[in-house]
């Protein structure tokens, strides 16, 4: 019989259809794929980006000398000795002062009403007078942390109704709150502190910062990269270019590939033993988790080193090699630039990979609540050996925290760290095309 | 085989021997890949290897530069001198014998660099020039020898992977010629080119006879007739027949090689 190119016969009929079915399993997985990424967004910012913000309270404080300044001579290792719990009166009174100012009538007690600002907000103020005596006397207007609840209720964490709840806050204060707002006394701000402060205790989440937690993930990031890219490319090159093909070479890579599958917390186990007991650096040091970090985003590099490298074509070297370069000089030379924008995405692959990586640094301490910022180099500590926090270790922190404020700190510092994850892998792409050459 | 032949072969008839193969093996692991070959190389002459793929034609040009050493499972036994000394001495550094015998590749393979790049790396390795415009000098004589100085000189910081695939292959010679070789090594120079770029590559390869000994390997029967003055015939890792190219072309002493170049084996 005859066929006809027009009509498809039954197995043509089935072997598209088997294409069509694959194409669809694949588009379902891209939008199943995509929805769980749209899920992941909206709630990291819902509940992230209102940290980005931040509820103050601008108070004229009366700086009165009996209070900061009890000898009266300026000194400020004198006037130290007045606590952070010394200059609360002053905030409460400043206060209970301004609603008079506004006009405001309520049944709080004075003490509800001082309860009103953050208590890190007499800290600021202490500190601002310690800087600056000559403040002493003054009537000084302040930009004052309100108390997370307040802060709560300009966010829409709180409400009237929880708060009748809730034994941290009232309805009347928050009504007071929004009067002192509308008189623009209370005011929301982008919060630059979110950045720079560091973390503040279990009471005073609207303290909370990043500040410590940034540096020593940047202090980290600077071991990882100065000790896993060398050490990571000197031994791909090692491995892919001079060392000889035999059992125990082929032994160590495989070794090196089953590394970079070995769970991440195995390394802090290891780093612990090694570098904190035995060579016995500081603890919850930025030394400690780089060198960590760095054991655990070395095979990741040397597996994408040795990928780039086997990528550039033979006939590069045998090009060196014939024009009487030296192995050294053919590596060197001619296939290490070709093979750099693979080594590259690699290296900022393995790094981004590090930045996120929680769970080997609460076995080395990084876990501490640190509210020092830590130094580069100090000679007592040494090197990057000040106690520190990391990023993805802060968010583990704050997650475990009750009060609620310290949800959205949270999202707040994934937001951050997925920018920052974002800033690295856009830099990957970027180094790739602009070192990108074709042969 | 009218195209064969029309190459001037007024040659004088006593030519140094410039590369002396005796008794050379190679084995790629159990492979014996080159069995028992005994050569004698002209100075000053186009030597063409021909065979069918994998004869071992190109094993054997690769002994001659020591290229084979960058291959871990090649083993190269026997004797090959150059001007009479053993290059496979445990004294010999192949990156010196690489520079005095240069090598073109069967694809052109210009560095991912400008085309000045190209041509002044092997000088700048080997120290060959004393400043800057010593070695302008070297780029542009190689450049000239390779017939593409007039081509590149107005865009000597292009790249050179930009040139059209002869221009390369010639960019390749001009780079191989910069370290100034007394031998120089074709593998397949024109198997990737259009017949046009290969006919300018052959010229070339003729007007550089006249500096070096050139050794080329092809698969083209015309070619080798075309551009070489003596043709040595590969089969299954042996030399079979090795003689003036005329002879080799009209009068083969073998039953395989006359086989191969009418046609019926390869």
């Amino acid at each position: 019989m005859k066929t006809s190119l027009l009509a498809s016969d039954a197995r043509t009929k089935k072997r598209n259809a088997a294409e069509a079915r694959f194409k669809a399993y694949g588009l379902s997985a891209i939008v199943v794929a995509m929805l769980a990424l749209a899920i992941l967004l909206t709630s990291v910012l819902t509940n992230g980006l209102s940290s980005f913000q931040q509820t103050f309270i601008a108070l004229p404080v009366e700086l009165s000398a009996e209070r900061v300044d009890k000898q009266g001579n300026r000194d400020p290792a004198e006037m130290a000795k007045t606590t952070t719990i010394g200059y609360a009166p002053l905030l409460r009174d400043a206060i209970v002062a301004e609603v008079e100012r506004q006009g405001l009538t309520t049944e709080m007690s004075d003490k509800d009403l001082g309860d009103m600002i953050s208590k890190e907000a007499a800290a600021t103020v202490r500190n601002r007078v310690l800087a600056n005596p000559d403040l002493v006397g003054e009537t000084v207007t302040f930009d004052l942390l309100a108390a997370g609840r307040i802060d709560g209720y300009f966010k829409g964490r709180v409400t009237l109704e929880s708060a009748a709840l809730d034994g941290n806050t009232s309805p009347e204060a928050l009504m007071i709150a929004q009067e002192l707002a509308d008189a623009g006394v209370i005011e929301t701000k982008f919060n630059w502190n979110f950045f720079t402060a560091p973390d503040a205790s279990v009471q005073r989440p609207e303290a909370a910062g990043l500040g410590v937690a940034i540096l020593g993930s940047l202090y980290m990031m600077l071991v990882v990269l100065f000790l896993a890219l060398p050490i990571g490319v000197a031994s791909s090159i090692y491995l892919e270019e001079f060392a000889p093909k035999n059992r125990i070479t082929d032994i160590i890579e495989v070794n090196i590939s089953n590394l970079a599958a070995v769970p991440s917390i195995v390394y802090g186990i290891l780093g612990l033993a090694i570098f904190i007991n035995f060579m016995e650096f500081n603890q919850s040091s930025p030394l400690v988790g780089g060198l960590v970090l760095t054991l655990m985003t070395l095979p990741t590099i040397i597996i994408s080193t040795r990928a780039a490298l086997k990528s550039v074509p033979p006939s590069i070297r045998d090009a060196a090699l014939g024009v009487g370069a030296s192995k050294m000089q053919s590596v060197f030379h001619h296939v290490l630039p070709l093979a750099a924008p693979g080594i590259l995405t690699g290296t900022i692959i393995g790094l981004a990979q590090a930045l996120g990586e929680t769970a080997p640094l609460l076995l080395i301490g990084m876990v501490a609540f640190v509210r020092e910022y830590p130094a580069a180099y100090t000679p007592e500590a040494g090197l990057f050996g000040e106690a520190s926090t990391a990023l993805p270790v802060q968010v583990f922190n704050w997650t475990q925290r009750s009060d609620p404020a310290f949800v959205e700190r949270a999202s707040g510092a994934i937001i951050t760290l997925l920018v920052f994850l974002l800033i690295m892998n856009a830099v990957a792409i970027y180094l790739r095309r602009r070192f990108e050459r074709r042969w | 085989m009218e195209d064969m032949v029309h190459v001037d072969r007024a040659m004088s008839t006593e030519q140094d021997i410039k590369i002396s193969a005796k008794g050379v093996q190679v084995h790629y692991a159990d492979t014996h890949a080159i069995r028992d070959v005994d050569v004698d190389i002209d100075d000053k002459t186009v030597t063409a290897f021909i065979g069918p793929s994998g004869c071992g034609k190109s094993t054997f040009l690769r002994c001659i530069n020591r290229m084979n050493d960058t291959i871990d499972i090649a083993r190269v036994t026997g004797d090959i001198r150059i001007d009479g000394e053993d290059i496979y001495d445990p004294k010999v550094d192949p990156v010196q014998l690489r520079a005095k015998v240069g090598m073109v590749f069967q694809k052109p393979n210009p560095f991912p660099k400008s085309i000045y790049d190209n041509v002044a790396y092997g000088p700048k390795i080997h120290g060959l020039a004393r400043n800057k415009a010593d070695l302008d000098e070297i780029v542009e004589k190689s450049l000239r020898k390779a017939a593409l100085w007039d081509e590149a000189k107005d865009r000597l910081t292009a790249p050179g992977t930009g040139l059209s695939g002869g221009q390369q292959q010639r960019l390749c010679i001009a780079r191989a010629i910069a370290t100034a070789p007394e031998v120089l090594l074709m593998d397949e120079p024109c198997s990737a080119l259009d017949p046009i770029a290969t006919a300018q590559v052959e010229e070339l390869i003729d007007e550089l006879r006249r500096s070096f000994s050139v050794v080329i390997v092809t698969h083209s029967m015309q070619q080798a007739a075309r551009v070489s003055q003596k043709t040595a015939f590969f089969h299954l890792g042996n030399l079979v027949e090795y003689d003036d190219t005329d002879k080799i072309f009209t009068n083969p002493q073998d039953p395989r090689t006359e086989s191969y170049i009418s046609g019926r084996i390869g």
